[in-house]
């Protein structure tokens, strides 16, 4: 078969279409995961025992278990062991959630165990409870050094949207699959998905290096 | 009563002991001086008054307040007993400004303009007027370590403690640093300062504390201290610093 790179232009309304599940996918699934990393880094590096040891078995879990079984378990597992219906689309931000925040929360961790023990000293010093310790002095110096790492998990999760194929959520891949299927255009298509593929994570890339530049790493 | 009261205080980090059954009394309006070789428990003795050491054993009371009395007690004994350290700890993320303002706004919920008025005063005070709006990245270690005293100052304490304040300094930017701890104690100031600056000990201090081992080996007057050491091991300390 001949490459005819013309016959993506028709399909382009479509890879939009599942180029906006992709980022509503990640977008929802980031959000919930950034305050999912936040409480448990939080817990890893400040908990009790106990906080420190649910936090702990969570982020093994999540890390040592593929994305791909977590969606599955979570879509066709989940409602066999509780009595849940849930639809393909729930799994998959489900799924980012519980996977991004895992890594967030390590990310979460480090970043704040980084900071110089002298810095919060100095604020008890000052008679401060420890709270406002974290909340006034240590957090805005710890987030300044998260959104190096946090930008690679962001992208990361974005990409891991693609296996979500596997429960049949329509986003960029699964699209892409669909209209392959249909024509056996693989190159031509393959490549455009690519390409949107490139260009949301060009985006973030973006946006993240402004951030950067907007506060300077302390 | 005194305003700090060690009464057989006793610090051990796991085994080893660093402060061994302490008592001391300082009154109110002394510029104490302790020296000591190191790990002699010198900054331990400082810390384990505003409780950044919790005490092990024996009792400590600060402006008749007991660091063994629960995290709201210590807390209302920071804000009495300000602190400066050897590595100025000074907030990166703010100002000068903002860091001499933090204490009174965050710990005695004084008005953010009333205390940025006040931390002006003091940053003029110590003669950094003209740095308000610098972050601490943009200062020298001897003007980071200013802001760092008027960042304490700020938060109106009865006692000063200064851990090593001047040796993390250039030689030339001690001075800068010294002059503004002389100020303080000449306007009466409590303070209790770990330091090697004997020339500060002997002209400012009106007490010098030799520390051994976590004992108090000599407590008397520095200019008598100095000049006649009362034990050898004191006279050697002495000739290494100086």
């Amino acid at each position: 078969m001949e490459i005819d790179w013309s016959i993506i232009v028709g399909f382009i309304p479509e890879l939009i279409n599942g180029a906006k599940v992709t980022v509503i996918i990640t977008l929802s699934g980031l959000i919930g995961g950034m305050i999912l990393g936040t409480i448990a880094g939080l817990m890893r590096a400040y908990g009790n025992k106990l906080l420190n040891s649910i936090a702990f078995i969570y982020i093994e879990i999540i890390r040592g278990t593929p994305i791909v079984v977590q969606v599955m378990f979570l879509y066709f597992a989940l409602p066999v062991l509780a009595d849940v219906r849930i639809d393909p689309f729930a799994a998959a931000v489900l799924a980012i959630v519980l996977n991004a925040g895992a890594y967030i929360a390590e990310i979460v961790r480090g970043a704040f165990l980084s900071i110089n023990k002298g810095l919060s000293e100095a604020g008890l010093a000052l008679g401060l409870p420890y709270w406002k310790v974290l909340v006034y002095i240590v957090g805005p110096v710890a987030f300044r050094r998260l959104i190096p790492p946090l930008g690679n998990q962001f992208i990361v999760s974005l990409k891991d949207t693609s296996l979500f194929i596997v429960i049949g959520v329509g986003e960029l891949t699964r699209t892409g699959q669909e209209i392959m299927a249909a024509n056996f255009r693989a190159v031509e298509i393959w490549t455009a998905v690519a390409v949107f593929y490139l260009i949301m994570t060009g985006f973030l890339t973006l946006t993240l290096r402004l951030i950067e530049n907007r506060m300077r790493i302390l | 009563m005194s305003i700090i009261e060690f009464h057989g205080v006793t610090k051990r980090f796991g085994s080893l002991v660093v402060l061994d059954e302490v008592d001391l009394n300082i009154e109110q309006g002394e510029v104490v001086v302790l020296i000591g070789p190191s790990g002699s428990g010198k900054s331990t003795l400082l810390r384990c008054i505003n409780g950044l050491e919790i005490i092990s054993g024996g009792d400590l009371m600060v402006d008749e307040l007991s660091v063994n009395t629960g995290k709201t007690t210590l807390m209302n004994i920071r804000k009495e007993a300000g602190m400066v350290f050897q590595q100025f700890n000074l907030f990166p993320q703010m100002t000068a400004l903002e860091n001499v303002a933090f204490g009174p706004r965050r710990s005695r919920g004084v008005s953010k303009a009333q205390a940025q008025e006040e931390a002006m005063a003091l940053l003029v005070k110590v003669g950094l007027g003209d740095k308000a709006n610098h972050t601490p990245g943009e200062l020298s270690g001897g003007q980071q370590q200013r802001v760092a005293i008027a960042r304490a100052l700020a938060v109106k304490p009865k006692v000063m403690l200064f851990d090593e304040p001047t040796s993390a300094l250039d030689p030339e930017l001690k001075q800068e640093v010294l002059s503004v701890m002389n100020q303080l104690a000449e306007e009466g100031m409590t303070m209790v300062v770990v330091t090697h600056e004997m020339t500060f000990a002997q002209q400012v201090g009106t007490r010098l504390i030799y520390m051994e081992h976590g004992r108090i080996s000599v407590d008397g007057n520095p200019r008598d201290v100095i000049a006649n050491p009362p034990s050898d091991r004191l006279k050697d300390f002495l000739v290494h610093v100086n």
